[in-house]
């Protein structure tokens, strides 16, 4: 455990960082954007793919099995992401009509 | 080549980070949503180039290939189709697919049989079960608010669920003191299985108008599981982004609490607050019913007007009659604004979002906070599908599963007229003190009907 810590403690430092930073920013978020927000977020964290993709390639190609669970992975992921920000675009482009008139 | 990763990686976190900031503005959040989707292209194809670069093509990367390709047109299609009454289900249902996404990739990393130090196992499973956890509890709350799913609370699921948590970490302690016959891929689809079941549990007892609150727990849950995977595979990007939405997911978990006057725990725990019955329930409310034309004459009379629209308005589909209404209020110089609660419609922002929708005004809309204070200064308030948010219950009475959550003060207005289908209860499941009140009267008809009632007499008027 203390040599885990040792070896990785720059990622540790960045880890605690990051979570303060992710509940700043988002901080003063009118309650108009809430919905939009979490969709977006949501897509945000579809960076999961990320990960899918990087163990797809660790893959024996004669493993069906695994192949199998990993294209589903990429599949799910991709749709984690697109989904996400296409909804979120949709939600917000409804804001952004009116603005017009 | 490990340059051009870092540099895009670092890239895409800034997308990331300001994404979320110009998110959280509203004149700002279109273009965050486009910067930080921008961001997550940039970030895979990267990580697409730096993982096959050089080999030659595989079955491997034309899966990935296809895989993305059907996910980013099934994703689009969803989305596209998608009613925004639905909106929250699909969110919920998006954020499964990311769960999966996380559950998955620790069952192939364990049978990819890589031996990892018992921290990076720790790392792995705790991944695993929040990814499974995240993904089965969406789906729950995605049946949930598409109505297919009722409330279940007994103490069995209490029970279980707690043997369960308790089992996430016995069984891994065992294995990891070798006190468990079984290899590493067994124990982690055991885990994954439990996990899921978990999950299942964990929505099932909490009560329907509390799914928002679930799904921005689930949605910061999908995100702390993203971040565990990205310190296993040392990947800042990963880390990056599944902390900002861990981290930013709990904290609007806890502002919608506050809005409802939830705590989380209550939440969690599928409790309301109070004993559930109500003291003052064996009173009978006398009701006074009104008719669309003796509404539409006040209204033609009234100089300032609040609409307090539900989610009942969005599922009558009627928002854009409500803006309709508005606009022909407006030409006779009556001065209309809506009344938001903070939790309107299935998610907080939602009813805003359903309102754009119909071209209502962004300056229209009214939160809560600002004009309770003045609601005597409306000389008609008109609530459309909606119930719990202003029954004045929640101020007077104790006992009552809703006391304590914050009311728009709709009774403090000169009329009050609530347009509803019949005498059922709102969503919490509580008789509403307002319709005794005397200068409130309701006016019995579908909230489609009743505006366009409203629309054409006031337009002879």
């Amino acid at each position: 455990m203390l040599e885990f810590f040792n070896e990785n403690q720059e990622m540790i430092y960045f880890l605690i960082l990051c979570t303060f930073l992710g509940i700043e920013i988002i901080a003063n978020v009118p309650a108009i954007l809430h919905t939009p927000l979490m969709s977006g977020a949501n897509a945000i964290s579809g960076v999961i793919l990320v990960g899918a993709i990087i163990i797809m390639q660790k893959i024996d190609p004669q493993d069906y099995v695994s192949l199998t669970i990993g294209t589903i992975s990429v599949f799910l992921g991709t749709l984690n992401i697109a989904g996400g920000f296409f909804v979120t675009g949709r939600m917000l482009s409804m804001f952004g009509n009116k603005k017009k008139k | 080549m490990i340059a051009l990763v870092n540099i895009s990686y670092l890239i895409a976190m800034l997308s990331f980070i300001l994404g979320l900031k110009f998110l959280s503005s509203p004149s700002k959040a279109k273009h965050g949503n486009i910067l930080a989707g921008t961001g997550m292209v940039l970030a895979v194809i990267v990580t697409l180039i730096s993982q096959f670069f050089g080999f030659s093509v595989s079955i491997n990367l034309l899966l990935i290939l296809l895989a993305i390709v059907t996910g980013t047109i099934v994703g689009k299609r969803m989305s596209d189709r998608v009613e925004m009454t639905a909106m929250p289900q699909l969110v919920s249902l998006f954020n499964a697919m990311g769960g999966g996404c996380a559950m998955l990739l620790g069952i192939m990393e364990a049978r990819l049989g890589t031996p990892p130090s018992s921290a990076s196992l720790i790392l792995l499973w705790s991944g695993l079960i929040i990814g499974a956890a995240s993904f089965s509890g969406s789906v729950i709350a995605y049946r949930k608010l598409a109505g297919k799913q009722k409330d279940k609370r007994t103490r069995m699921i209490m029970y279980v669920s707690r043997i369960l948590l308790v089992s996430f970490l016995v069984i891994p302690g065992l294995y990891l003191t070798n006190l468990l016959p079984l290899g590493l891929v067994s124990v982690t689809l055991i885990l994954s299985s439990l996990a899921l079941v978990y999950g299942i549990l964990f929505v099932l007892p909490i009560g329907g108008a509390d799914m928002p609150v679930v799904i921005s727990l689930l949605n910061s849950l999908t995100g702390i599981a993203t971040a565990l995977a990205g310190i296993l595979y040392n990947n800042t990007i990963m880390i990056a982004g599944g902390i900002f939405v861990g981290a930013a997911g709990i904290l609007l978990t806890l502002l919608m609490c506050n809005a409802m006057n939830r705590s989380i725990f209550a939440v969690i725990g599928g409790k309301f607050n109070g004993s559930g019955v109500s003291s003052g329930d064996e009173e009978e409310i006398e009701i006074k019913a009104t008719s669309i034309g003796e509404t539409a004459t006040k209204l033609a009379f009234a100089q300032k007007v609040a609409i307090v629209p539900g989610y009942g308005l969005a599922v009558a589909q009627a928002q854009h009659l409500c803006s309709q209404l508005q606009a022909i209020l407006e030409e006779k110089d009556t001065e209309v604004h809506y009344i938001i609660h903070p939790v309107a419609g299935r998610m907080p922002g939602h009813m805003n979002v359903l309102l754009a929708e119909a071209d209502v005004h962004y300056d229209k809309l009214k939160e809560m906070d600002l004009v309770n204070d003045e609601m005597n200064e409306y000389d008609v308030t008109i609530v459309i599908g909606a119930n719990d948010v202003v029954n004045p219950a929640a101020e007077q009475d104790e006992n009552s599963p809703i006391y304590g959550m914050p009311i728009i003060k709709a009774y403090n207005s000169r009329e009050v007229v609530v347009i509803k289908r019949g005498m059922s209860k709102g969503y919490a499941g509580v008789e509403n003190r307002l319709f005794g009140y005397d200068n409130c009267q309701l006016l019995f008809s579908d909230a489609k009907v009743a505006l366009s009632g409203l629309i054409n007499e006031l337009k002879v008027l």
